[in-house]
């Protein structure tokens, strides 16, 4: 538990990445691409600036790979700094932390991500690869972790249940996906999280830790030589093993559903979607680009004008794609006080209406477009930005020259493509609602 | 997937280590002072060609009174509604079609309102900046709209969160002379009361250039920025800016505890005690040999709580450790956690105590102290990769009264402080008498799932 808030801001900034991602041909990073002897994946940025380095490497093994053992990618995840080779977590933890570097690991539901920053003075960045590698390579899972990692994430559950944004989100998901491999959240489901064993686990790691599952981001002050040898230094003890399967397709929703659960809060959290788009959608440039007017760029966005501006009925209101593997979800979201809930539902219902039959103004989209491209250079401004970006482009296969085009896709959307677009794929009438609230 | 992620920008950014490091040497930073009084830093950091401009007003919540709580935040909202030149909302609609992002925040000790922009755009920031500083409408309809907004985000934030309002709850337990006592957002029956009069009257208190600290970090010459500053906040009169009264914590007499009741799934709990802040302790080096404390408690995974409460003994599924440095008043050094399964939150107490006693009774150890101070040079090299985070530390120890070469500093002073030392603090101010301590006591929360009715019909929508 951190420290609790205590500084507020004028907004909630709701950054979905890469949806905020844009691109120039000018001031964009030099990518480098290859593949190590075994088959992993390999991006590259020279960053020389500062002597660090930060290293992601991300496996197709989130939750979407849990095959009904819901939470399994989460608990592997989680326990890969447990115990390796013959390091304790306690010792793992020391090393890292003797030399000041910092190690990460999260599972979400496309990727699982295992990160490493730390400083590029040799003696220290080689102690700090070397554990990384026994962290990648050799976990242990020791029985006594798994207990003790299975009931933090039980806590972790249990932490999402006094939260009405966070049941809003599950419900929504579960609703929106019904059998797909996305219904589940990546933390799973009491029931689901105490049936896991030690075999599940170890099964999992070796199935989907493998080279040929995985990519390799690295950006800082290295050569190409360099970082080329610490590509291999993490993957040579990892099998090459196959890629994961293709995940099913998103069927698309069968009619409206809503769904209210009572919760004793003073405001009701909602939600509205349908699914959205994925990563490499060919809809993705009219699709992002006028989500941006309708709900995806703050203040001067549609929505929050609609419900913050002119009634002042919530906080935060948005709407986004979250591009994904397959179909990400489209949603929309607000929370009010539970005597505003079904004026402010409304509002955000119309607002979709009057956007998908009339589509942007000119205007909007030519702000629109200056807003994503103007500001291109601040999204690789650091080291922490690139190295998610590639970690990105590897993951989903984006060409590497993707930023290079990014300015003239986004410039090249017309009021036309963006109506058209959310004609055929967005149907207000056929919407995913959820409602969390009205108890207080 | 790489998910949405809700940022949210707490003061917890800057209890991170600080630090300095001899493998980077600080940016050129430089100052200057406007003839109306008003600070201008700019630190050149030319690795992107970008800038975060940001400037800071010496008030926050700390400088509020009872019965205007949350007046500070409320005005922050109202700075996006207007001036005479720019209309409600204008300054963001500009900011975006020049490719910005803005924001801005408040704190117990400071105002803050920030852009970042591709470099060449910085005058456009400061432009609008200065218009804001002195030529606010604050329309009283704007207001009845915004003022709801921030009741709002009070019941998302804390009303509806079970930790958020323990902690608030905690804070006006812990503090009862203090201005923090009150939350940064105010309470609930100050925000129902306010007036569009009473922010006339705090926006001519504060908002005055002897009374702002411009901070620009980035692709800039120091120069031309000063020239800007000049250009458009030069020609505004200073104002009398009469500082608040001390409201001085006294002494505290004995341990205090709270229980807060609210419909929750987990119990939490929080102890803080009385400590100094490096503004408000008279021996700079016992706010440094606190920090010291905190990263022995919470400084990663390796750190004594994660160590030996959620690995060894098992009784914290979670805890966590901190102390106010750049905190303007006398601050906390504070305990929270939850327990593990099968604990309750007394043995977690207990636990936690008990590891308070060490640091008493035990001087800490050799590996520990190098580990610790390991962590805060490399930290100095990773702050480099933000120029926004960068600019932060520049304005919040500007606007809290402190040096900000302090920044600078910081790895040099950790550096220098012993096991002694250490323990010398732990012994001073970790004492039961100066204890707060809450517990969330968790009220059964009755979730109703009716069955999702599905069907074509757009009625269903409502």
């Amino acid at each position: 538990m951190n420290r609790p808030l205590h500084s507020f801001l004028h907004t909630l900034v709701i950054v979905v990445v890469l949806g905020l991602f844009t691109g120039q041909a000018s001031a964009t990073p030099d990518i480098q691409q290859w593949q190590t002897s075994n088959g992993a994946r390999v991006y590259f940025v020279a960053a020389p600036q500062l002597p660090m380095v930060d290293i992601q490497v991300v496996f197709d093994a989130g939750s979407a790979r849990d095959d009904g053992k819901s939470g399994l990618a989460l608990l592997t995840n989680g326990l890969l700094a447990e115990g390796a080779g013959k390091l304790s977590a306690d010792a793992i933890a020391e090393r890292f932390d003797n030399i000041g570097a910092r190690f990460s690991n999260s599972a979400l539901r496309d990727m699982s991500v295992v990160s490493l920053r730390t400083l590029t003075d040799k003696k220290l960045l080689t102690a700090a690869l070397d554990t990384f590698a026994t962290v990648l390579q050799q976990p242990t899972f020791p029985a006594e972790a798994l207990e003790r990692v299975r009931n933090q994430m039980l806590i972790g559950l249990q932490d999402e249940e006094q939260s009405p944004g966070a049941i809003a989100e599950k419900s929504f998901y579960r609703a929106l996906y019904d059998h797909h491999p996305y219904a589940a959240p990546s933390g799973g489901s009491s029931e689901s999280v105490k049936a896991l064993s030690r075999t599940d686990v170890e099964n999992f790691y070796h199935r989907y830790f493998v080279t040929r599952n995985a990519v390799v981001a690295i950006v800082g002050a290295l050569d190409r030589q360099q970082a080329e040898r610490i590509a291999e230094q993490l993957m040579q003890k990892l099998p090459a093993g196959e890629a994961a399967p293709a995940l099913p397709a998103v069927p698309p929703l069968a009619g409206a559903e809503t769904l209210h659960i009572t919760h004793p809060s003073s405001q009701t959290h909602i939600l509205m979607g349908q699914p959205g788009m994925r990563r490499d959608d060919p809809d993705y440039f009219p699709l992002f680009v006028g989500n941006f007017i309708l709900g995806g760029s703050g203040f001067t966005s549609r929505i929050t004008r609609e419900i913050r501006e002119k009634r002042g009925l919530a906080y935060s209101a948005y709407s986004y794609f979250l591009p994904m593997r397959e179909q990400g979800p489209f949603m929309l979201g607000l929370q009010t006080r539970n005597s505003s809930a079904a004026e402010a539902q409304q509002l955000l219902h119309d607002t979709l209406v009057s956007f998908v039959k009339e589509g942007p103004q000119e205007s909007e989209l030519i702000a629109a477009q200056k807003n994503i491209t103007g500001g291109f250079a601040l999204n690789i401004d650091s080291n922490s930005d690139i190295v998610q970006f590639l970690a990105l482009i590897g993951f989903y296969r984006l060409p590497t020259d993707y930023l290079d085009t990014y300015v003239a896709r986004v410039n090249s959307v017309t009021v036309a493509q963006i109506r058209e677009a959310f004609a055929r794929r967005i149907d207000p009438e056929r919407m995913i609602t959820v409602t969390v609230g009205g108890g207080r | 997937m790489l998910h949405t992620k809700i940022l949210r920008l707490t003061v917890a950014l800057l209890l991170l280590p600080l630090a300095a490091c001899a493998a980077v040497p600080a940016a050129p930073t430089t100052e200057t002072l406007l003839d109306n009084g008003m600070r201008v830093i700019v630190r050149e950091d030319h690795r992107a060609p970008v800038v975060v401009s940001q400037v800071w007003y010496q008030v926050g919540s700390s400088y509020e009174y009872d019965g205007i709580t949350g007046i500070s935040h409320v005005l922050e909202h109202m700075m996006f509604k207007g001036t005479a030149k720019h209309g409600a909302g204008e300054f963001s609609r500009i900011i975006a079609e020049n490719g910005g992002r803005e924001n801005a925040f408040t704190g117990n000790d400071y105002t803050a309102y920030f852009q970042q922009l591709e470099k060449s755009r910085l005058p456009i920031s400061l432009e609008l900046e200065s218009d804001r500083m002195r030529n606010l409408l604050l329309p009283p309809e704007e207001f009845a709209k915004e003022v709801k907004v921030v009741m709002e985000e009070r019941r998302m934030r804390t009303d509806d969160n079970p930790d958020s309002l323990t902690y608030e709850q905690f804070m006006a337990a812990a503090f009862q002379v203090s201005p923090y006592h009150h939350p940064v957002i105010g309470w609930m029956t100050d925000l129902e009361h306010l007036d569009v009069a009473d922010l006339r009257q705090w926006y001519q208190k504060w908002y005055a250039p002897n009374n702002a600290t411009l901070v620009v970090v980035g692709d800039v010459k120091s120069d031309e920025v000063f020239a800007l500053a000049k250009k458009y906040f030069g020609d505004y009169q200073p104002s009398t800016i009469e500082p608040p009264k001390p409201r001085n914590e006294p002494p505290q007499l004995g341990e205090r505890r709270i229980v807060v009741k609210a419909p929750a799934e987990l119990p939490s709990l929080i102890m803080g005690y009385q400590a100094p802040s490096l503004h408000s302790t008279d021996a700079p080096w016992k706010a440094y040999a606190l920090e010291v404390l905190a990263a022995l408690f919470d400084g990663g995974e390796s750190a004594r709580l994660a160590r030996e409460l959620v690995r060894g003994q098992q009784i914290a599924a979670s805890a966590s450790a901190s102390y106010g440095l750049t905190d303007r008043l006398g601050t906390l050094f504070t305990f929270s956690g939850t327990p593990a399964n099968g604990h309750d939150i007394a043995s977690l107490e207990q636990a936690l105590r008990t590891q308070v006693r060490r640091v008493r009774d035990e001087m800490i150890s050799n590996d520990e102290l190098t580990r610790i101070k390991a962590q805060v040079t490399a930290a100095k090299v990773y702050e480099r990769d933000s120029v926004f985070y960068q600019a932060m530390q520049i304005g919040t120890l500007a606007t809290v009264g402190l040096d900000w070469h302090e920044a600078d500093r910081y790895a040099e002073r950790i550096n220098a402080i012993t096991a002694e030392q250490v323990r010398a603090v732990a012994r001073e101010f970790l004492i039961d008498d100066h204890l707060t301590v809450a517990q969330l006591d968790p009220q059964p929360i009755d979730h109703q799932h009716p069955p999702a009715s599905s069907g074509m019909n757009p009625g269903a929508m409502r």
